[in-house]
């Protein structure tokens, strides 16, 4: 996933024949799109392959329109009382999960990262376990997390927490080991105390890979907190899919797939223009 | 972080890490043994290593090993033809390209895992719905680094080829090919090392297949040293993999 990071950026078409390649790439993705979209549609039509399995793409965009904008739950916010698609209630307990996980893997994480990252001696004793326990497959452990934390919320945080913690260690670690020698030589004869070194000197100058870590910790804190979800839970995104498969509501599980795309992708997005603004 | 600092070790540094983490079990033993920390949810690690025999000898660890083996590779074979196909596809068709390669990029940062719902009715809760979610999962980063190699070929070694008069298909098996293979190679292992992660991760989610559905059924069991013991092999497996995989890169890329 560490390629993934930088090869977004590179994806950027190139701007070097002026407006006709641009309108020629325009018209290609266009054309590529309504081939897709086509295809789909005549699979669906020809009865071919089931029916349920390939369902129209009109089935599809009602199904998409009644996830999003047909109220079917009573949300009690605060005094107030709002009707919303129940989706919303699912999105917003996935996205406190994972970001009450990514809070406290990614604290943890930085702070483990930059004492391994300021001091060689820890960083040879330990770092070594961390780099060869961060691509094991984490849900493995949800068993584990179901019984120490209990099976509701709790297990998901801690899944999302363990999966984003390995890759913000060890980018905080690698970044804080890249920082010239002269910015801290610079920190050190001013005479700056830990606290001032770590938010004066040590932050700034390593803000590229902390947020290449919180970039690939966001990824894999969501697929590991929805992947808990839909192994056991009574809520979130991923219970509404796995749910989905379990009512066998086929239009409704390719509405879900397609917004949690989306909205993960946005995020990557979001969050890889802020390493670059 | 490199692969150079790893191998600079000192001795002490690394025997102080072991110290600790023995350290650190033989603490658990004692809490465990009296009664501070409640057995029935951190079992003893004298526990889990005696289980290991265990699970061995009754779970029939071997054949499962074999079994995720298979469909790992089964999807790194998928992988690297296809993978390498189609990033060498986007590289040859350049309009092709600026269409679709953000396409790719946002593909490698979709949870494409969760797919595995809409997978397991497509191939039934088969050894094809594992494989496929391991493929599928781990495909982009395998395109788009095949591309990266192919595009960052040196100018010169073109024009070299291009000087010796070399047909488009010379030029691609001599010059191209070879010099992006390093970061082909690197491409096709961050693939391995996803398709290994998605497979055993769907094997414990839908309860089929080798290791995955091991860790699922001892926990289901609700015995926990043997579950202890499961994720431990899992976790041995998947650094023994990571090594051998990071050595073979670094026997590709001499001197980085």
């Amino acid at each position: 996933m560490a390629a993934a990071g930088h090869m977004t950026a590179s994806g950027a078409p190139a701007r070097t024949g002026g407006m006709t390649l641009r309108r020629q790439v325009l018209l290609l993705r266009i054309a590529l799109l309504a081939g897709l979209l086509g295809i789909w549609e005549a699979a669906a039509a020809s009865g071919l392959l089931f029916r349920d399995v390939v369902p129209s793409l009109l089935t599809i965009g009602r199904s998409l329109f009644e996830l999003l904008a047909v109220p079917d739950f009573q949300w009690e916010v605060g005094i107030t009382t709002l009707w919303v698609p129940d989706f919303y209630r699912h999105l917003w307990i996935t996205m406190a999960e994972v970001g009450a996980g990514m809070t406290i893997g990614g604290f943890s994480g930085l702070a483990v990262g930059l004492a391994l990252g300021a001091n060689p001696f820890l960083s040879k004793a330990f770092e070594r376990f961390l780099y060869y326990l961060g691509p094991t497959p984490k849900i493995i452990f949800f068993p584990l997390m179901i019984m120490w934390f209990g099976v509701g919320p709790g297990s998901k945080v801690a899944m999302g927490t363990i999966s984003c913690f390995f890759p913000i260690v060890l980018s905080a670690a690698a970044g804080m080991r890249q920082i010239e020698s002269v910015l801290i030589r610079v920190g050190r004869s001013f005479r700056l105390n830990t606290w001032q070194m770590v938010t004066k000197i040590y932050l700034p100058a390593m803000r590229q890979p902390i947020v290449n870590g919180v970039r690939l910790g966001l990824g894999v804190a969501v697929i590991g907190t929805l992947l808990a979800e839909t192994k056991l839970s009574n809520r979130g995104v991923g219970f509404l899919i796995i749910d989905a498969y379990n009512t066998f509501d086929m239009p409704r599980m390719y509405s879900l797939l397609i917004v949690l795309f989306v909205v993960a992708i946005g995020a990557n997005a979001l969050v890889g223009r802020a390493s670059r603004g | 972080m490199s692969a150079q600092w790893l191998r600079r070790n000192d001795v002490i540094p690394v025997l102080f890490g072991i110290a600790c983490l023995l350290a650190f079990f033989v603490l658990i033993e004692i809490l465990v043994a009296s009664g501070k920390i409640n057995p029935f949810i951190v079992p003893k690690p004298s526990e889990i290593v005696t289980s290991f025999g265990r699970i061995i000898a009754d779970e029939n660890v071997l054949s499962r090993f074999f079994v995720t083996c298979g469909e790992a590779l089964a999807a790194s074979l998928m992988l690297a033809v296809t993978g390498i196909g189609l990033g060498v596809l986007l590289h040859r068709l350049r309009l092709l390209r600026l269409a679709t390669e953000t396409w790719v990029a946002a593909m490698a940062s979709a949870p494409l895992v969760l797919m595995y719902p809409l997978f397991l009715v497509l191939f039934g809760r088969s050894v094809w719905t594992v494989i496929m979610i391991g493929f599928v999962a781990a495909l982009p980063p395998v395109v788009l680094k095949t591309l990266e190699g192919l595009s960052g070929t040196r100018a010169v070694l073109i024009n070299v080829g291009r000087s010796f008069n070399l047909t488009p298909s010379q030029l691609y098996w001599k010059i191209l090919f070879p010099s992006a293979l390093p970061t082909i190679f690197v491409g096709v292992r961050l693939g391995m090392i996803f398709a290994l992660i998605n497979i055993v991760g769907v094997e414990f989610l839908i309860n089929f297949g080798g290791l995955g559905q091991l860790v699922n059924e001892l926990s289901e069991r609700y015995d926990l040293p043997g579950t202890f013991a499961a994720i431990c092999f899992v976790i041995l497996v998947s650094v023994v993999f990571f090594m051998a995989t990071e050595r073979i890169e670094r026997w590709l890329r001499p001197g980085t």
